[in-house]
């Protein structure tokens, strides 16, 4: 396997487990290129990508920006809180006049789910989701692989608990598909009121004891409250919701192994993970960032590489 | 069909391997300032087998052999599917005499990718390019290599392949060609 099976990176459930490990390989050259004196290589030389952000981002955009730089493709930004989508554009309209200067690639984040497939299917650029809603965001799952991979050898037969806020959060599913694809075993844990209806039919546990959860894993996921997709109120306060379902020291402590605890960030700190935990030898935040854009440069690398 | 002709067997790339060796140390000496750099994925063998016998030779064991992969410099991308391959170079190579070693000199576009690579890692002093076999009428660049263990004729058609007993059970050089 020298090529992915997808032309798009629309969400990790069309991926196969080959395509998994390909990226995840071809992640592990461009973590060394990433590490040298001079970061940069010529690869996408030719290429024009558009990074369309109609929704916040700092890591993932940066992220994004800094991966098609060390390639050296030609990058144009778009946020949508400056631009004329404010005026009532509509999305294919907007896409459609940025293709228009000539772009080759997409990477776009869009606060509704299905705005990456709906664009595959009436343009002719190669997207990258970056986040659709609630629904994927593919890359994070990847770079949340490599680094558990990196760091405890394999996914394959490991234990994995995803913690939070499940409802909202699209890397909580994408996560789910890619770490079962990688044959890990995934559970995922939070109040009843955060848990899809259909959790189970993904084939995860569900759990709603944080400790039980934590002593099952190997590695523990702590995810965002994302108050800015909640409508209603799902718990009764904040201060409750950490006192059940927040990572503390003590807790980390108090369980029969020490394993590892990630987190995509932004993090709240003192709400799902407290600052000690975060910055603790066991957490791997800011390897996950780094790998971020290793991973991202090995998709949009294979992604090109396609004729 | 293809129908192979064996150019050199294992008796003949030992004497070209050791012939090369010496070649070097006349230039190099002692190789307290000259570092090897083998190019992924084939070229890497040749390095190895040279770093090796360098050692025994000059009875040192401080030589620096890498390797070095070019994939995300070729201009071929797009064209062909290419897999990247490990880069590892753990000295530096700022104001160091760079002998750069591939099995086989054809077009010279991985030659290219090659040099372009390397100076991700520093400015040498001078580079020199080593191949075991020069395949002299295929030349696509102005790229000429100046140790050379066999020189052959061949047409774009035919193929060269190197074997090695790490990993292709045997050491020999074969010339595949259509009949």
């Amino acid at each position: 396997m020298t090529t992915l099976s997808t032309k798009h990176l629309l969400g990790i459930k069309d991926l196969t487990a080959d395509d998994i490990h390909l990226i995840l390989k071809t992640a592990e050259n461009f973590k060394e290129v990433i590490n040298r004196p001079i970061k940069k290589v010529p690869s996408l030389r030719d290429i024009t990508i558009a990074n369309l952000f109609f929704e916040n981002s700092t890591r993932t955009k940066l992220s994004f920006e800094l991966a098609e730089k060390r390639l050296s493709a030609d990058v144009v930004n778009f946020s949508s809180a400056s631009s004329s989508v404010k005026k009532g554009e509509t999305l294919i309209d907007t896409v459609n006049n940025i293709l228009a200067m000539k772009v080759d690639m997409v990477v776009m984040r869009h606060p509704n789910p299905g705005a990456a497939v709906f664009l595959s299917k009436h343009i002719d650029a190669k997207i990258i989701n970056a986040g659709d809603g609630a629904h994927e965001h593919p890359t994070q799952a990847l770079l949340d692989a490599f680094s558990i991979k990196e760091k405890i050898g394999s996914v394959k037969g490991k234990k994995i608990a995803i913690v939070g806020d499940i409802l909202h959060s699209r890397v909580a599913l994408s996560n789910i598909f890619c770490l079962q694809k990688l044959g890990a075993d995934v559970m995922v844990c939070g109040p009843t009121t955060l848990m899809p209806k259909y959790i189970h039919s993904l084939g995860v546990k569900v759990e709603h004891n944080l400790r039980k959860a934590l002593e099952w894993c190997d590695v523990a996921n702590m995810l965002r409250i994302q108050l800015e997709r909640q409508d209603i109120k799902f718990f009764p306060s904040l201060r409750e919701y950490t006192m059940l379902f927040g990572l503390n020291k003590e807790l980390l402590d108090s369980l029969s192994k020490k394993i590892v605890v990630m987190h995509p960030g932004p993090i709240n700190r003192g709400v799902e993970i407290t600052s000690d935990v975060a910055d603790s030898a066991q957490s791997i935040i800011l390897d996950q960032v780094e790998n971020g854009v290793a991973v991202r440069m090995a998709v949009l690398f294979l992604l090109a590489g396609r004729a | 069909m293809m129908k192979p002709r064996i150019i050199l067997d294992s008796k003949h790339l030992d004497i070209t391997v050791t012939r090369l060796c010496y070649q070097l140390i006349e230039i190099h000496n002692d190789f307290s300032n000259t570092v090897i750099i083998g190019l992924q994925p084939r070229g890497i063998y040749l390095a190895t087998r040279i770093h090796k016998k360098l050692q025994e030779i000059l009875k040192k064991k401080d030589i620096k052999c890498g390797s070095l992969d070019t994939t995300f410099y070729r201009d071929d991308f797009r064209q062909k599917e290419l897999v990247p391959n490990k880069t590892n170079i753990d000295f530096i190579i700022e104001g160091k005499n760079v002998i750069m070693v591939d099995d086989v000199l054809f077009t010279g576009r991985t030659i290219r990718a090659g040099l372009d690579a390397m100076l991700a890692f520093g400015r040498p002093n001078d580079v020199e390019l080593l191949v075991l076999i020069d395949r002299r009428l295929s030349r696509h660049l102005p790229i000429q290599a100046k140790y050379v263990g066999k020189t052959i004729d061949s047409i774009a058609s035919e193929k060269v392949k190197v074997e090695w007993k790490e990993t292709d059970g045997a050491d020999k050089v074969t010339l595949l060609s259509n009949d």
